[in-house]
């Protein structure tokens, strides 16, 4: 039950993060639409980390 | 263009179709002759695919218990080498007696039991019995091993093209812009100009075994290589020592002694650093096999979902939304293999351009 | 965790270093690097080609800069040497007519002095004849007079009378 709920706590506050991520990631786009390789291959690298810190979580609550 | 996209989506079909027709049609590892039925066998099965086997099955026939397939040697190291066939496990239904010693399929892990097969569980139902060092040929370590035989043969087949002509032919065509594409996205902006060339045979490896091993995962051969935890663990352990093994002094002097900052900050941040040293590829290792473990899971729970609502919706409705959903995340999880193998290799060579990096500017 | 450290076999990690470790140095050597070496090498050939394809471009260019500059060097001296034809012929004509001037005048002034020499000469001469003349004349006359004893007589007489030889 604990589980449950901490799991629910990890998925909103990775889904916040990445909302981030991919939301600012957008706007630089859309801000210098030349740069967008290098902003797409950063956003990667970041919601990459932000997956294996919310996954790190996951399987550790579990 | 066109031809291209249309045997694309038919091979997607053929991914997600096969695998339909399989859970539909098999049965519990039981044998009782059952269909699966219950949102609870449903999960049973799942979590058994999802796990390494010593055999590899295609097909079980639910009403018969038959099973299509061959089995796998199985390797032990129990007081001497063992080698026997895992037909005599008889799909985890019987224990198999070798040299005196009795061994039965527990979840698809081997323990050693009496001659009755006597499992001592506990509460959580995992078995206190002895585990012997099983070094099988199991369904992964096949996997694996059809990976390498496809990676040596198609880019031996590359290297050898260069041979005949400057420009590669035929598969070597697809295959040498992936390799520049590492190179030249992955490892050099990464690791540096210089520096990438000692690294680019682990990256490219890593790269390109793991991207067929997630591609593999996804045909209906059932392989779940990169979903287990032995493999990622591995993988990251390379990661983990070839960035340790590469460290330069500026690399252990930023973990040890942490230039710019006040001295009891330093101090602080030893055990940080340290500590961080192993978390970074613990992400990697957490992250590829959440990923397709997860993507496993989901697929396979939307394909269950054709029998999970046979009952509201009819046999035809359910089987349609079943199939489309598992149809589009399939796509997605086409995606995913690509990309989780992008970001392994694309972390490796971060976090081993971080190793080798010089710090001219403090 | 727990589930996860359940589910790890130490078999399957054990082979999986085993054919990881193979498949590494299979792909490394008999295909990371010649591939990576023939991509090298191709890519070098094709930036040298690039690279020379550049330097051709420069060459012609600065070719063609210098052809510019010496067909406006040629062009300059052209103009230079007609304007210094020019400049020259001017000043020949003008020398010339300087010197048709110069010679007319002179011309001109020996004509002058010539005439003046002439008429002096001229006159001196005339001056000369009408003195012979003159004298021939007096002669003639005084023959004449003088014919006759008597006349002469006369005349001494007059002389005398004049002469006073008090």
């Amino acid at each position: 039950m604990y589980n449950l709920i901490g799991a629910g706590l990890i998925v909103i506050g990775g889904g916040i993060g990445l909302g981030q991520i991919g939301g600012k990631a957008m706007e630089g786009i859309s801000r210098q639409p030349e740069a967008t390789g290098k902003i797409q291959t950063a956003m990667i690298i970041i919601a990459a980390l932000l997956e294996g810190l919310a996954f790190g979580a996951l399987i550790l609550g579990k | 263009m066109n031809r291209t996209a249309i045997s694309g989506i038919l091979l997607s079909f053929l991914l997600v179709l096969a695998p339909l027709i399989l859970l539909a049609s098999d049965s519990q590892p039981s044998g009782e002759g059952n269909l699966i039925d219950t949102p609870e066998e449903i999960n049973d099965y799942i979590v058994h695919h999802l796990q390494d086997s010593h055999d590899f099955t295609l097909y079980t026939d639910g009403e018969t218990g038959h099973h299509i397939g061959f089995p796998l040697p199985v390797i032990l190291w129990d007081d001497g080498l063992k080698v026997f066939s895992s037909s005599r496990f008889h799909h985890g239904e019987t224990v198999a007696e070798v040299d005196g010693n009795y061994y039965s399929l527990y979840h698809s892990k081997i323990y050693k039991t009496n001659a009755n097969g006597d499992l001592d569980l506990d509460e959580a139902g995992h078995s206190h019995n002895a585990r012997p060092l099983d070094f099988s040929i199991t369904k992964s370590v096949l996997g694996m091993l059809i990976a390498g035989i496809l990676l040596v043969w198609g880019f031996g087949s590359l290297a050898k093209s260069y041979k005949k002509g400057p420009l590669p032919t035929g598969l070597g065509r697809v295959l040498e812009p992936l390799v520049i594409y590492v190179r030249d996205d992955i490892a050099k902006p990464n690791i540096g100009e210089k520096k990438h060339r000692k690294f680019m045979g682990f990256l490219l490896t890593a790269f390109f075994y793991i991207w067929v091993l997630n591609l593999m995962g996804m045909t209906p051969l059932g392989f779940n290589v990169t979903g287990q935890i032995a493999v990622t663990v591995c993988l990251a352990a390379f990661t983990f020592f070839i960035t340790q093994f590469s460290g330069n002094k500026s690399y252990w002097g930023h973990i040890f002694w942490m230039p710019g900052i006040p001295i009891p900050m330093k101090i602080l941040l030893i055990p940080v650093e340290i500590l961080g040293m192993f978390t970074k590829p613990f992400a990697l290792l957490i992250r590829l096999f959440a990923n397709m473990t997860a993507g496993h899971f989901v697929v396979m729970s939307l394909i269950a979902l054709m029998i999970t609502m046979k009952a509201q919706f009819g046999v035809v409705a359910s089987t349609g939304i079943a199939f489309f959903l598992a149809f589009f995340i399939s796509l997605i999880e086409l995606l995913v293999a690509f990309l989780q193998a992008y970001i392994f290799t694309m972390l490796s060579a971060l976090f081993i351009g971080m190793a080798v990096a010089d710090h001219d500017d403090h | 965790m727990e589930q996860l450290i359940n589910d790890f076999s130490p078999g399957l990690f054990f082979m999986q270093i085993l054919i990881f470790v193979l498949i590494l140095f299979l792909l490394i050597k008999f295909a990371w690097r010649p591939i990576l070496e023939s991509l090298k090498i191709r890519e070098e050939s094709i930036q040298d080609a690039l690279n020379s394809a550049e330097k051709a471009k420069e060459e012609m260019a600065t070719l063609q800069a210098d052809n510019k500059k010496l067909l406006d060097e040629a062009r300059k001296e052209r103009d230079q040497i007609l304007n210094d034809a020019r400049g020259i012929a001017n000043s020949i004509k003008e020398e010339a007519k300087e010197d048709a001037t110069k010679q007319a005048e002179k011309m001109i002034e020996d004509a002058k002095k010539a005439i003046n020499t002439e008429k002096q000469a001229a006159l001196t001469e005339v001056k000369t004849k009408v003195a012979e003349l003159s004298l021939q004349i007096t002669e003639k006359v005084l023959r004449k007079e003088l014919k006759d004893s008597k006349a002469q007589k006369a005349l001494i007489e007059d002389f005398i009378k004049d002469v006073n030889l008090s």
